[in-house]
């Protein structure tokens, strides 16, 4: 599913990254708690988190992170935006809650969790 | 080359500088992607947890044939009991720092996982000195 299709699943606001519309995404991962992101993801997935803070653009861009998803109807402010921006990443705000935006994005395709093995 | 960073006490905003440095240094050229992500991802957990447990320090980064080495000071309080702190899901982290998604108690094990070698020398009441140590040749990812 590339990040066009995130958009429309999820009703949502594509906030910067036109230039990341094609990008095949196989796998998300839905997170508020940035020491989990920094433990478990995987490259190349989309992060749906519902924490918005600076931190959770610098989180996702250590990761290789590309796309980010702001749950709950969160907008971010202008300065992460741009932040997400300058490090080349795709931001979408969508009014859906966590639950119901994962359940969305599994129901239209994307079944891989995006984590290591966890034992 | 040694860059130095100093990590600010307390601002987690402007924590992550070093590591993010790390992921763009101009030494990465030719360098496995792999392992720098594995420095970036162990780096960043250690400057976080000088900004929000020892009221900051400095980060030293360096590239040596082989290898890359960041090292970690600060004069905080010091780990006392580094086998119980080293523990997933241990933490002592305030509410206003969980609030931001941190202090989850994975980082010390998450840099142990990520580095080839991981050195932390503490001493109670006077702060804590971390060695993180890549190795470039490996083929590890
Ligand atoms: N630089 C440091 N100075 C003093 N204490 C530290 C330092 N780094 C880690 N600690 C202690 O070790 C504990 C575990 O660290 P960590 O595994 O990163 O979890 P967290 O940062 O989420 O609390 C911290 O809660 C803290 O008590
Ligand atoms: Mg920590």
């Amino acid at each position: 599913m590339n990040v066009r299709d995130i958009v429309s699943t999820l009703e949502g606001t594509l906030l910067t990254g036109e230039e990341l519309l094609d990008l095949d995404i196989k796998a998300a991962c839905g997170a508020d708690l940035m020491s989990d992101v920094m433990a478990f993801v995987n490259d190349g997935v989309v992060l749906l988190t519902g924490l918005v803070n600076p931190q959770s653009i610098r989180t996702a861009d250590l990761m290789d992170i590309r796309v980010i998803v702001f749950v709950r109807g969160k907008v971010p402010p202008k300065d992460m935006v741009a932040e997400a921006q300058a490090n080349g990443m795709a931001v979408i705000a969508t009014r859906y809650s966590m639950f119901l935006a994962c359940g969305r994005l599994y129901a239209a395709g994307i079944r891989s969790g995006g984590t290591r093995d966890i034992r | 080359m040694s860059p130095r960073y100093e990590v600010p006490g307390g601002d987690l905003s402007l924590a992550g500088r070093a590591s993010a440095e790390v992921k763009r240094a101009p030494g990465r050229l030719g360098v496995d992607p792999a392992a720098i992500k594995r420095m970036a991802v162990a780096t960043h957990e250690a400057e976080i947890n000088m900004a929000i447990h020892a009221g900051g320090g400095h980060a030293e980064a360096e590239i040596v044939p082989g290898k890359i080495v960041v090292t970690l000071r600060d004069e905080g309080p010091g780990i006392a009991d580094l086998e119980l702190e080293m523990q997933e899901g241990y933490s002592t982290a305030p509410e206003h720092i969980r609030e931001l998604g941190f202090g989850a108690g994975m980082g010390l094990a998450n840099m142990k996982r990520n580095a080839d070698e991981l050195t932390i020398d503490s001493t109670p009441g006077a702060g804590t000195t971390i060695m993180i140590m890549i190795r470039l040749d490996t083929g590890r990812t």
